[in-house]
């Protein structure tokens, strides 16, 4: 656009005869009409209402006029270059969906095909297990407690109640870790249970103490399709005033039903360990048939072979000589204690049926688990 | 534990009906675990009856020699005819009572009986073996029954056939258990039946003339009875009714005399002894061992005994491990069986013996049973706790047996030897039960249940509770509240919740943690933690010198494998593995992590104390049992190979390679706040010219070393049997956790302005690190600097021999204006001029 023009010529005012323009608008709405394709258009564009166009350069000249022809001649130009942008903008939808019809049908790609370009990677299910029940405790106000993997025999034994002539302390299957000499009296031990972190949480922590411990324990078993040398617990611990076995049972009915659902439930049956008394195996209702396959020959479970119920793993009240070992006083607290192998929580929670797909780390089995179970 | 519910009656007079599955449910909800029920004799079905060999004709020209036998079965096979059976066996004569199945019946094992030819004639049923019949597994011959039975006699019940057997797995606490006394006691308490208790007899007080006994370790053993018998029958047998009962405890019937000390030990629980009186010199004692001193044990094995072991002796030495294993010199012999040490006696049987009832220290005999690698049923039993109180009354249920079955004679003398003891009582508050369950039972109940397994309870807000003889686990109140709880059910205990005190939530280190294992996971790892066990020949494999801290490890005393002895001190091992393993089954693209601890040897370090544990360790002790642990670091590690991006119709893949291994490195440290400072450096397992080590810079400003990654030296990849080029790297977390801790980023001022763009290419010696140059332009550029990115590494005959090019795009901003082309310029070339500066790079023409 350039700036009206002060100045004019009367000599050219005889170009602004209305036939002219009445020719000029009628070749330009020709050659829109002429336009096949929007290159095309885009010429046509440029030759009739560009800048250096017929129509452009007699609408400059309006200015040159006097002022009695102005208002005349203006209308009329104005109304010819109305018709061509109007006429082009027409054009120009046209051609577009003439070309979106076309072009963007030919860039059509099948975009089924497949891309594995980033491949994925996961986390294991014992790790993203264990997190999910260690979210469960944290949510009610536990704490995670963690301790190392070679323990002191105090720890792992002594401070539970296991003395040396307890039979448990060679029934457990221990890995002892040999002394620095050859012998095997190094008074160290592969931790066969995270307890020792339950010890070690009682003598570092203030009362009262809720924590949860994951970690990896040992046994010296073969590896088979149920049995690993290497395997991952969680133990729980509370200790409070006043705690009791009804707690104890609740906080386990609440573990399962985070687990597995509202409606599950758990059932303690009475057993020994030295570091609990009372001492509780704990059973979970399974999952899968609710106790419905009990005494009904019609619907099997696989799951829990018919019983009802899946066993979970060992629990109990603390027992006051453990309290005592850790300097608390049991006549003032109390507190529970539980621990199960995660490995069989997997096993069952997710159809494992070998335990060696779950220890050798074959990327077929894990990947499907993803980042959280 | 095995229990058959035929002999579990004789003391608790179930309802008829009951099965052993409901036995079960009721024991399981006491606290005994009942593992099995087993159906003895399932299936079995009639007519089986006692017959009598009447003809035996030996057929000839078969594989093995076959009897045609014509057998008496009375009235059972409805004519009272002769039976004509073709039998296999071997062991029985003509007059021989034997076992009958006629046809119709069934055997275990749905083994349906039938007249049928075989070998030429037609048997109209079988003579049947133990096995054949579910009583065990002899199946060397058919059963020859005593002659007194009758011919025509229901077999199934005479042989008590058919049966239920309870399976129980005893706790170490409930030694009393091991017993049907015990688990009869349970049943009555569980079915609110009273009890026939087997050990309530009649016993005769000590009486001058038994067989002389001295106890001299009165620790060992304070209590001791002795009891003789005489004129024993040594060719009578067992009957059968004693025998099925042994079998289906699981025991094999040996020899009257033997078999009559196991069954009381299963009745009452109190293991006996049985010595020849003829082979006894002179006075019995109990006493420890000399060290050194040997003895014979029963199964023929010489021992040499430690001073601790507890011994049973005579004037002529020790004759017995006590409560272990008797000796075999004095041990009581069958008419007709040699003596086990082959003495002129052989063959003459015992006819008096001297039965030993007494009880040991618990702990010792569990030492001895350890030491000796010998575990029996009598250790079995003392080192979990028997009855003392029992002792007199298991032996008179011996001496009754061996007069009745053997024709003995008792004689009158009764040793007793009894170190003086007051009962055991325990202290509670009658609420103590319902404080420990957290529910409401009452005084009542408490007492109620305590009496029910035999305590004697007295007081009323405060009890005073005696515990019975045969409980020494109950010490202490709570050992008491689990036996009210268990009894009024833990499924009936309510289910409340406790209320903790706010949680602080998951701490950094474990939030990082799980942050690592997200991102490398995100970056295509797959997470496979491995066995930490290792061998020298893994860190052979890795090259790692003889001086490699990682060669110093943390050994077991009792490996699974000897192969792998050791605990790792790196990841790569474990990683390695697991990768080799995964390309043998056909996955060759691979990246896998691991995050766990590894474990070194503490220079110096001693044996961790055992402080005693009836009272808090002191804090020096704490500390020593922490400082005697080896160190425990946690590493995260990585390993790959193959492609790390698959070629596909996009176009090519990628190889995974070093710079990947490094990228994790950086992936892991960034989730830390840390960034990563590399370095050129050849540390083993990696080639040594494709290796980085990693340090960080702590917040104290000091520089440490986190870990190292690359390539794999070639030659460890063909130690391993992995792919070439396999590529790795592994850090140290707490050491990364320590450089990042208190890493808090703050939040950037976004500035509107528009950025100004430069791009230099550099031309340096080809040895100068990269991370070098960008550091130095980093640092020439200023603050006007908002980004920097190497976008090209170039070498060639244009930059000349041993040079390479970097090209460099820099972008610059301003947060307060719009930058001239003058201002980005004049950063520009500061930057070049400080990497110039620092090495000596020169502007590419």
């Amino acid at each position: 656009m350039s700036a009206p023009n002060k100045s004019y010529d009367p000599v050219e005012v005889e170009a602004l005869q209305p036939q002219q323009i009445e020719q000029m608008r009628d070749e330009a709405l020709a050659a829109i009409a002429a336009a096949t394709d929007l290159d095309a258009l885009a010429h046509v564009k440029t030759a009739h209402a560009g800048g250096g166009s017929p129509l452009a350069l007699a609408n400059r000249e309006i200015g040159a006029l006097p002022p009695q022809a102005k208002a005349e001649a203006g209308k009329r130009v104005g109304q010819a270059r109305g018709a061509v942008n109007k006429a082009l903008a027409a054009r120009q939808g046209e051609l577009e969906a003439e070309r979106d019809a076309r072009v963007l049908v030919e860039e059509a790609v099948d975009v089924t095909l497949p891309y594995g370009r980033a491949t994925a990677g996961a986390r294991h299910p014992l790790a993203t297990l264990s997190d999910r029940i260690e979210d469960i405790f944290v949510a009610m106000g536990y704490e995670v407690a963690e301790g190392p993997e070679v323990e002191a025999e105090w720890f792992n034994f002594d401070a539970l109640n296991i003395s040396v002539d307890n039979p448990v302390r060679s029934e457990q299957d221990t890995f002892f870790v040999a002394a620095a000499d050859g012998s095997e009296d190094s008074g160290m031990v592969l931790r066969t249970h995270t307890s020792g972190v339950q010890i070690r949480s009682l003598l570092e922590r203030e009362l009262p103490v809720y924590v949860i411990a994951p970690g990896r324990v040992y046994r010296s078993d073969e590896l088979d399709a149920t049995h690993t040398p290497v395997f991952r617990q969680v133990e729980l611990l509370a200790v409070d005033e006043g705690l009791t076995m009804a707690d104890l049972k609740g906080t386990l009915d609440h573990m399962v039903v985070s687990l597995f659902g509202e409606g599950m439930t758990t059932r303690l049956r009475p057993n020994h360990f030295p570091f609990t008394e009372p001492s509780a195996e704990m059973d979970m209702l399974c999952y899968v048939c609710r106790g419905e396959s009990v005494g009904n020959p019609d619907r099997p479970c696989r799951t829990c072979s018919s019983e009802g119920w899946i066993e979970l793993g060992g629990c109990g009240i603390v027992n006051p000589k453990v309290l005592i070992a850790c300097g608390v006083d049991p006549q003032k607290y109390s507190g529970f204690a539980f621990g199960f192998g995660i490995e069989r929580m997997l096993m069952f929670r997710h159809n494992v049926e070998d335990m060696r797909d779950i220890v050798e780390g074959d990327v077929r089995f894990t990947l499907p688990f993803g980042m959280e179970i | 534990m095995r229990v058959p519910l035929s002999w579990l009656r004789e003391y608790v007079d179930l309802p008829a009906g009951t099965a052993g599955r409901d036995v079960q449910a009721k024991l399981i909800s006491a606290g005994l675990e009942v593992e099995t029920v087993e159906q003895v004799g399932e299936g079995l079905q009639g007519p089986l009856v006692v017959g009598q060999v009447l003809t035996i004709e030996e057929l000839e020209g078969f594989k093995k020699p076959i009897r045609f036998c014509t057998v008496d079965v009375g009235k059972a096979n409805g004519t009272g005819e002769p039976q004509e059976i073709v039998c296999g066996a071997r062991n029985f004569a003509v007059g021989d009572k034997v076992v009958v199945i006629l046809p119709g019946g069934v055997l275990p094992g749905d083994f349906r009986i039938s007249a049928r030819k075989t070998y030429g004639r037609v048997s109209h049923g079988m003579i049947c073996s133990a096995r054949e019949l579910g009583m065990g597994d002899d199946h060397d011959g058919i059963v020859v029954l005593p002659p007194e039975h009758e011919v025509g006699t229901d077999a199934i019940g005479l042989l008590e056939l058919v049966d239920e057997v309870l399976d129980i797995a005893v706790t170490p606490d409930r030694g009393y258990c091991l017993s049907l006394r015990g688990v009869a006691r349970e049943t009555a308490t569980a079915f609110g039946l009273p009890l026939s208790d087997p050990a309530l007899i009649d016993v005769p007080g000590p009486k001058a003339g038994g067989y002389p006994v001295q106890v001299t370790d009165e620790a060992g053993c304070d209590r001791f009875t002795a009891r003789t018998v005489t004129g024993i029958n040594h060719e009578a047998r067992s009957p059968i009714w004693l025998q099925r009962r042994l079998q289906k405890v699981g025991m094999r019937p040996i020899s009257l005399a033997v078999d009559i000390t196991n069954y009381v030990m299963f009745e009452v629980g109190q293991p006996l002894h049985a010595y020849d009186r003829t082979r006894l010199n002179g006075m019995i004692g109990v006493r420890r061992a000399a060290p050194g001193e040997k003895l014979t044990t029963l199964d023929g094995v010489e021992r040499v005994l430690d001073g601790e072991d507890l011994v049973i002796t005579d004037e002529s030495g020790p004759i017995g491990l006590a409560g272990v294993m008797g000796g075999a010199h004095t041990e009581i012999a069958d008419a007709g069986v040699p003596g086990a040490d082959g003495s002129p006696e052989a063959g003459a049987g015992t006819t008096e013996i001297v039965i030993e009832a007494a009880h040991f220290d618990p702990v010792s005999i569990a030492r001895t049973a350890r030491r000796h690698k010998l575990g029996s049923e009598a250790s079995r039993r003392f080192e979990r706790g028997t009855d003392p109180q029992a002792t007199s009354a298991a032996a008179q249920r011996a001496v009754d047996l061996l007069v009745l079955l053997a024709g003995g004679t008792a004689e009158p003398g009764v040793t007793e030897i009894a170190v003086p003891a007051e009962p055991r009582t325990v202290a509670m508050a009658a609420d103590h039960p319902d404080r420990v369950a957290g529910t409401r039972y009452g005084r009542e109940t408490v007492v109620r249940r305590l009496q029910q397994i035999g305590c004697y309870v007295t007081g009323s807000d405060d009890l005073i509770v005696t515990v019975p003889s045969w409980r020494p686990d109950l010490s202490f109140p709570n050992d008491l509240a689990e036996e009210v709880i268990r009894l009024e059910g833990y499924e009936n205990l309510p289910s409340t919740l406790p209320r903790p005190p706010a949680g602080r939530g998951l701490t950094d280190s474990q939030r990082l943690r799980r942050r690592i294992g997200r991102a490398l996971a995100g970056a295509g790892y797959v997470e496979a933690p491995a066995y930490p066990f290792v061998g020298t020949e893994a860190l052979d494999a890795l090259g790692l010198d003889a001086d490699d801290p990682r060669r110093r490890v943390v050994t077991l005393a009792n490996p699974l494998s000897d192969n792998e002895p050791a605990l790792r001190t790196t990841l790569l091992t474990g990683l390695l593995a697991t990768l080799r393993r995964n390309d043998g089954r056909g996955s060759h693209d691979l990246a896998l992590f691991e995050t766990g601890l590894v474990f070194h040897p503490r220079e110096g370090a001693g044996t961790p104390p055992r402080p005693p544990v009836d009272r808090r360790p002191t804090d020096e002790e704490i500390a020593a049992l922490k400082a005697a642990l080896p160190d425990q670091p946690r590493h995260a590690a990585v390993v790959l190979t193959g492609a790390r991006e698959p070629a596909g119709w996009w176009g090519a893949g990628r190889p995974a390679g070093w710079a990947d291994a490094i990228e994790a490195a950086r992936t892991v440290a960034r989730e830390a706040g840390v960034e990563l400072i590399l370095r050129q450096d050849q540390h083993a397992p990696y080639h040594p010219g494709r290796c980085a080590a990693f340090y960080a810079v702590a917040g104290d400003g000091t520089e440490v070393r986190v870990g190292h990654g690359g390539e794999l030296h070639p030659r460890v990849t063909k130690a391993l049997g992995v792919p070439e080029r396999t590529a790795a790297m592994e850090v140290d977390l707490d050491v990364i956790e320590f450089a990042g801790a208190g890493h808090r980023p703050s939040g950037p001022r976004v500035s509107t302005f528009p950025v100004a763009t430069q791009d230099v290419a550099l031309v340096v010696a080809a040895d100068v690190p990269a991370a070098e140059v960008e550091a130095a332009l980093r640092e020439g550029a200023g603050e006007l600097l908002e980004s920097l990115r190497l976008f090209d590494v170039f070498t060639g005959p244009q930059i000349g021999e041993g040079r390479k090019s970097l090209a460099y795009a820099l972008r610059f901003r301003a947060p307060d204006r719009t930058l001239t082309a003058e201002d980005a310029s004049a950063a520009r070339d500061a930057a070049i001029a400080r990497a110039a500066e620092r090495t000596d790079a020169t502007l590419r023409g």
